[in-house]
């Protein structure tokens, strides 16, 4: 089991916060190549479809500094999006019929421009997304409203809770995470969000505290269900079962931990085709604090920009991104095991 | 052969085929058959796979399972709990047998 250090692994300037080194590793691994993979089932090259969905990170700075973060957030972090380039990722969005626009992190609620952000997207009519870690709700005063804010515009928030008991959940995300997304849940539902008849989405997101799979998305659902609404009286929609892909504070932890070969070998046995053809970056941009564009927020944390004519938002071209070739690497065997994964749980 | 149990011998569990196809493919069947969701869930299925490798005590089993059961989001409470109904069915018999030997050191005694 893991310690955690309550430091990003930029700030102890570990060696896996270097994006060419954790490529190297997932490169070293003697594991058939993901291209190969896709190479079996006509996959290769992988296009993109449409770009449905914005995933916009609007910066690296977080509360909390879980250990499976594959952004290596935290509170040391501090690259954050401008309003500038907010506004860039604005006009872009009028050049697409995107029909979503999702809001990570780091924990999006501390950019001083989040929520003038929001207001704009809001007006544009766009559905949107905010993944909101609970814990920011009620680590300060001034974020005790968000539930308000988030309802006012009929966000759907999207959250992390690994689990119904506090070992599994503070293991992961930090001594105390459990009891204050407790709270901040509590406060969700009490303005409407996860109840039947408001409209209001309040989506949990799962993935494993350790090195192994998800479990069956809806079964796990059920069980949250059950659980949450007997022991404290939280209701929720949809329950996302997520797999923790191979970098950044989660391969750190797989290699700390010896568990990096196994898991790997276990990504790749559990290869399923189906899911490779449904996998995000089909339909999804993700935009990063700085205004570059990737395939999906793994891309972005390994700096593998779009293979498309504009590869920042100053030179967006849609038509190239849309037409694009994904790039893939060993790491995207974590979105084709099993039921496959997604920021929109399971996609298979 | 340096060790009777070598962990990466779970992964050769199918090649026991090789030597018996007919047989293994009837025994692997059979086996993916009982573990599918049925009248119980496929969760149940695996904390009582857990439960039943500590009693018959097969290290191979205990490692599949107490993987098997995360991935089927047990908690090492549920995990645990399950070990201990095995523990108290093993205790249990153990001890249920001591009415026999109570029986026969009655008939033997004056
Ligand atoms: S996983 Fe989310 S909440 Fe945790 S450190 Fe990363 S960005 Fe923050
Ligand atoms: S890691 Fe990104 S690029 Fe790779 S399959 Fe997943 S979403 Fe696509």
């Amino acid at each position: 089991m893991g310690v955690l250090t309550h430091k990003s692994l930029s700030a102890q300037k570990h060696e896996l916060s270097e994006v060419d080194r954790q490529l190297e590793l997932l490169k070293q691994a003697d594991l058939t190549p993901f291209q190969d993979k896709l190479s079996e089932t006509d996959l290769f090259p992988l296009k993109a479809l449409n770009v449905d969905v914005f995933q916009i990170n609007v910066g690296k700075m977080c509360n909390q500094v879980c250990n499976h973060c594959h952004v290596d957030a935290g509170p040391d972090r501090k690259e954050i999006m401008t309003r500038e380039t907010m506004q860039q990722c604005l006009d872009a969005i009028d050049k697409t019929t995107c029909s979503t626009v999702d809001l990570t992190g780091g924990a999006p609620e501390m950019n001083p421009d989040f929520r003038w952000f929001v207001e704009q997207l809001s007006a544009k009519g766009k559905k949107i997304i905010v993944r909101c870690n609970l814990t920011i709700i009620v680590a300060n005063k001034k974020y005790n409203d968000l539930p308000e804010f988030f309802k006012k515009h009929k966000i759907e928030v999207a959250s992390s809770l690994p689990y119904f008991t506090s070992a599994k959940t503070d293991a992961q995300r930090g001594d105390g995470v459990f009891d204050k997304s407790i709270k901040a849940l509590k406060m969700l539902n009490e303005v409407g969000y996860g109840k039947e008849g408001t409209g209001l989405v309040l989506d949990l997101v799962y993935n494993p505290s350790g090195a192994f799979l998800p479990p069956d998305q809806l079964s796990l659902q059920a069980d949250f269900k059950k659980k949450l609404k007997t022991r404290f009286d939280i209701v929720f929609n949809q329950l996302y079962a997520i797999t923790n892909l191979p970098i950044s504070r989660y391969l750190e932890y797989l290699v700390a931990s010896e568990n990096y070969e196994g898991y790997m070998n276990k990504l790749v046995e559990a290869y399923n085709p189906v899911a490779a053809s449904n996998v995000m970056c089909r339909n999804t941009i993700s935009i990063g604090w700085d205004g570059y564009i990737f395939d999906c927020d793994f891309n972005q944390m390994l700096d593998l920009k779009v293979a498309a004519k504009g590869q920042h938002l100053k030179d967006f071209d849609i038509e190239s991104l849309v037409n694009r070739t994904i790039i893939v690497n060993q790491h995207c065997y974590g979105c084709t095991a099993g039921s496959g994964s997604s920021c929109g749980g399971t996609v298979a | 052969m340096k060790t009777y149990y070598d962990p990466d011998d779970l992964k050769k569990f199918g090649k026991i085929k090789d030597f018996q196809p007919e047989l293994g493919e009837k025994f692997f069947d059979y086996y993916g058959s009982v573990f599918e969701e049925g009248a119980l869930t496929a969760r149940e299925k695996s904390l009582i796979a857990l439960a039943v490798s500590h009693a018959v005590q097969c290290a191979y089993c205990i490692d599949a399972y107490t993987e098997d059961a995360m991935e089927k989001g047990c908690d090492e409470e549920q995990m645990m709990e399950a070990v201990h109904v095995a523990a108290a069915i093993k205790s249990g018999s153990t001890l249920v047998h001591s009415v026999q030997m109570m029986n026969k050191y009655k008939q033997l005694s004056m």
